[in-house]
C-alpha cells in the first residue's frame, strides 16, 4: 500500500489549474499551425493567427488564455493499491482548485445553486469523475471547461435502426448547431453506448486525448476523420466567421449498451482547449 | 463617430448616432476607441426589472456600447485580467429592452435571435464580435476599468471600460445583415441545411 497525502494532491491540482489555463498544451498549438496552412478564408486566418498570438501572450504574461477560466472537471484514475491520508481526496482537489484559482489570478465563475445564482468565489467546486484501477499511482487529468461551448453540448437517445448513419448526422448536427456561439474552431468530444450518465462521462474523457493522434480502435480511427472532414465542410470557420476550419478534431469513445440502446452524447469544446495532466 | 481609416478599418468611438450606425455594415471590421460598458447575464438579470419599472439604470446606455464580459482579475500592477466576450444570445431577452432605450451596439459573439436581429433594424443599432478566447489579446487594447455597478456580482458587475482601437467586427447591422450567415455560405462545401 502506497500512501500519497492531501498535500500532494492539492498542490498537484493547484498547479494543474493555473498552468492549464496560462499555457495551451503543444498539440492545441500544432492544431494552429495545420490550419493555418489550410484555411482559405482571409478572416478566418486572422482569426487563428490572434488565438496563435493569445496563446503566446498568455503563456508569457501568465494571464488566462480565456477570461473564461472554466468549470474544473477533474479525472482521477486511483491506483487500488493508494492510501489517500491526512483528509479526503475530494477536499484536497477542491483546495488545490481554490489556491490555483486564487493565487493564479484566474476567474470566479461557479455559483453555490442553479437557482441562487451566489458566486463560490474561489471556482469551487470541481467536477471530479474517479476510477479505480490497478497499480499504486494516481493519475490526475484536469480540463478547465468553458461554460460557452458547454452550452452547446447535447445528448440524444437513438435507436439500434438508426444505426452508424443516425450517429453520424447527430454528431455533425451538433457541430451546426453549436455554430459561431461556441467558439470555433471546436473539438468534440463524442460518448457513445453505455447508459444516459455513461455516454456524458466518456463524452468529456474523450477530450482528453492528445489531439491529431489517431483513435486507438482503427474504426472509429476512420469514422472520426470522415466527420471531422464533414464538419469542416459546413462553412462556419474560425469564429463563425466563414472557413475551412470549423472543428480541429472529433474524439469518440464508445461503451457497451443495451440492445434497446444507442445513446450519444456530444460535449463541445472551444478552442480554449485547456487540459493538463500528472501522476503521482 | 465612425469614421474610416487609410487601412479601411472604420474607427468606432461612442456615443454613436442613428447615422453612425446606418455607416456600418455587416463584415466591417472596426476599431473601438473610447468608453464602453461591461454587462453579461447577472447585469441584464437586475438591469430588467428596472426597465420593466421605468425607473433609471446606475448607467446611461444612450449612444452607448454594451460589451458582454466577465473579465478575469488583474495582476498586481496590470489594467485588467483576460477579457474577451462571451455568448451574446444567453442576452437576447434583455436585450431590444435596452436598444428602445437609446442603447447602439452590443458586442460579444455568437448569434442573436430573430428578435434582436429586428430590434437593431428598428431601433438602429449593431451587434459587433470581438474574438471569443483572446482574451489575453483583447487586454491589451483596455486602458482603464471602472466598476460602476453592481460589485457584489464580481466578474459580472457593470465595469466602466476605457479602450483603445479595440478590434472588433460588425456580425449584424441594422439593415439585416449577418456575417455568419454571409461567411457560412460563402464558405459552404455542402448542404448546410438542417437535417430531418
Amino acid at each position: 500500500m502506497r500512501e500519497i497525502h492531501v498535500s500532494a494532491i492539492a498542490d498537484a491540482v493547484k498547479k494543474l489549474c493555473m498552468e492549464a489555463n496560462w499555457d495551451l498544451e503543444p498539440d492545441m498549438l500544432r492544431a494552429f499551425d495545420r490550419a493555418l496552412r489550410t484555411e482559405r478564408s482571409p478572416a478566418g486566418k486572422q482569426v487563428l493567427q490572434i488565438l496563435k498570438d493569445n496563446a503566446q501572450m498568455a503563456k508569457t504574461k501568465r494571464i488566462p488564455y480565456c477570461q473564461d477560466t472554466g468549470f474544473v472537471v477533474c479525472f482521477v484514475e486511483l491506483g487500488q493499491d493508494v492510501h489517500v491520508t491526512g483528509g479526503g481526496l475530494y477536499d484536497a482537489i477542491n483546495a488545490g482548485v481554490s489556491q490555483g484559482y486564487q493565487e493564479g489570478f484566474l476567474r470566479a465563475s461557479i455559483v453555490r445553486s442553479p437557482f441562487d445564482r451566489v458566486n463560490t468565489g474561489d471556482n469551487t467546486p470541481a467536477v471530479i469523475h474517479t476510477d479505480v484501477a490497478p497499480g499504486a499511482t494516481m493519475k490526475i487529468m484536469v480540463m478547465a471547461k468553458g461554460g460557452g461551448c458547454e452550452n452547446r453540448s447535447k445528448y440524444k437517445m437513438l435507436t439500434p435502426a438508426d444505426g452508424l448513419e443516425g450517429v453520424k448526422e447527430w454528431i455533425i448536427e451538433c457541430v451546426r448547431t453549436a455554430g459561431p456561439d461556441a467558439c470555433p474552431p471546436l473539438i468534440l468530444g463524442v460518448g457513445v453506448g453505455g447508459t444516459f450518465e455513461k455516454a456524458a462521462i466518456l463524452s468529456k474523457k474523450a477530450l482528453f486525448r492528445e489531439l491529431g493522434s489517431p483513435n486507438p480502435d482503427p474504426a472509429l480511427d476512420v469514422l472520426e476523420k470522415e466527420l471531422l472532414e464533414r464538419a469542416n465542410r459546413l462553412g462556419i470557420g474560425p469564429q463563425g466567421y466563414g472557413g475551412d476550419t470549423t472543428a480541429f478534431g472529433i474524439h469518440i469513445l464508445t461503451y457497451p449498451c443495451h440492445i434497446t440502446s444507442l445513446p450519444v452524447a456530444v460535449t463541445i469544446e472551444c478552442h480554449a482547449h485547456r487540459h493538463k495532466e500528472v501522476v503521482l | 463617430m465612425i469614421r474610416t481609416a487609410p487601412d479601411g478599418i472604420k474607427e468606432v468611438t461612442p456615443p454613436l448616432s442613428d447615422a453612425d450606425i446606418e455607416a456600418l455594415k455587416a463584415g466591417d471590421r472596426v476599431r473601438i476607441t473610447g468608453v464602453v460598458y461591461t454587462a453579461r447575464d447577472a447585469a441584464h438579470g437586475r438591469l430588467f426589472p428596472l426597465i420593466e419599472k421605468g425607473q433609471p439604470l446606475p448607467i446611461d446606455v444612450r449612444g452607448q456600447i454594451i460589451y458582454y464580459t466577465g473579465p478575469s482579475p488583474a495582476r498586481p500592477g496590470d489594467i485588467v485580467g483576460s477579457i474577451g466576450p462571451t455568448t451574446g444570445g444567453r442576452m437576447d431577452k434583455f436585450t431590444p429592452a435596452l436598444l428602445k432605450l437609446g442603447l447602439k451596439a452590443t458586442m460579444g459573439k455568437g448569434a442573436r435571435s430573430r428578435l434582436v436581429r429586428d430590434a437593431l433594424k428598428q431601433c438602429k443599432a449593431v451587434y459587433f464580435g470581438a474574438i471569443g478566447g483572446a482574451g489575453a489579446v483583447l487586454s491589451r487594447f483596455v486602458k482603464t476599468v471602472e466598476i460602476v455597478a453592481y460589485e457584489d456580482l464580481g466578474t459580472e458587475a457593470i465595469r466602466r471600460l476605457e479602450v483603445e482601437n479595440f478590434p472588433a467586427m460588425v456580425i449584424n447591422d441594422c439593415y439585416g445583415g449577418d456575417l455568419y450567415e454571409d461567411g457560412m455560405k460563402a464558405y459552404a462545401r455542402e448542404d448546410t441545411a438542417p437535417s430531418q
